[in-house]
């Protein structure tokens, strides 16, 4: 049986290093992923032609993908860590809503998505809404 | 700017989107905080954390929403299907306010409109960057009867 264990809370600057680690790298593992998934293709399109196999097979043989892919594990990574020293009322809303604005801006100058004012309104009332949501 | 409007296929596929990472992180939170602390010291409890139920059960979750997010990411842009992952939040609260009666504070239900709202306005927009792939895509309609009037008078 494993009995909840109160972790002593870590100071504000070692919090800010937990949450800028996890929007950082989960940041670059989205941008790298999407730019991974905007070259192979619609993957629907794929699996029509060539089965799950041939869907699973172009996403494997991807090398941005894997790159992606490892940045998401590190912000995976990171979470966790930071799950276990901070609470989830300042882990979840803080990462949750400040990648939500990297991701934007990211989007707009590596993935030239076409970010215009409607997406941007969009990005920050979300950014908002995540962090009174899970505050 | 004409955009094509997603199949109720790729609303599911959202959808998925949407339940899937909330879900999974909740299963990870549970299991993660009845864990003793974990130090970079000893990076291997992290591992060992990957086998205890909770997070195995939350990871199972996230390998559901890993796969919808990547098929959502290979027909629509980064910045249409992120406010989707975000709006799992509110089908989670809202789940918990009316089936296990939880209550919601007025910020939560503040928080809730503002990603409903924020949602509301990315999926009215297209869900694609439409990108010239060839050169006669570049030009708008109006200057190619220019340019090609002006090839003429070369000729």
């Amino acid at each position: 049986m494993i009995i909840p264990y109160p972790a002593p809370q870590p100071g504000v600057w070692a919090a800010t290093a937990m949450i800028a680690a996890i929007v950082l790298t989960s940041t670059a593992g989205e941008v790298l992923t999407a730019a991974a998934m905007k070259s192979i293709g619609d993957l629907d399109e794929i699996r029509a032609h060539s089965g799950l196999k041939g869907a699973i097979r172009a996403v494997l043989t991807c090398p941005l993908f894997f790159a992606g892919v490892s940045f998401l594990a590190l912000a995976f990574f990171a979470l966790l860590f930071a799950l276990n020293h901070l609470n989830l009322s300042l882990v979840a809303p803080a990462s949750a809503s400040l990648t939500l604005v990297t991701n934007a801006i990211a989007a707009k100058f590596f993935l030239k998505e076409n970010v215009d004012r409607r997406r941007w309104t969009a990005a920050v009332l979300v950014c908002i809404g995540v962090y009174l949501l899970a505050h | 700017m004409a955009h094509e409007r997603l199949s109720a296929r790729q609303y599911m596929i959202l959808g998925f989107v949407a339940v899937c990472a909330p879900l999974g992180d909740t299963c990870l939170s549970r299991g993660m905080t009845r864990l003793p602390p974990i130090t970079l010291a000893h990076p291997a409890t992290l591992i060992a954390a990957v086998f205890t139920p909770w997070i195995a059960v939350g990871i199972a979750l996230l390998i559901g929403f890993f796969a919808s997010y990547l098929t959502a990411l290979s027909w629509a842009d980064l910045t249409y299907v992120l406010p989707a992952t975000a709006f799992g939040n509110v089908i989670v609260a809202l789940l918990s306010r009316f089936w296990l009666q939880e209550p919601i504070s007025l910020e939560r239900w503040t928080g809730i409109l503002l990603i409903t709202l924020g949602v509301g306005f990315v999926a009215q927009g297209p869900s694609l960057t439409e990108r010239p792939t060839d050169g006669e895509q570049s030009f708008s309609p109006s200057k190619e009867p220019a340019v090609q009037l002006e090839q003429e008078q070369l000729r």
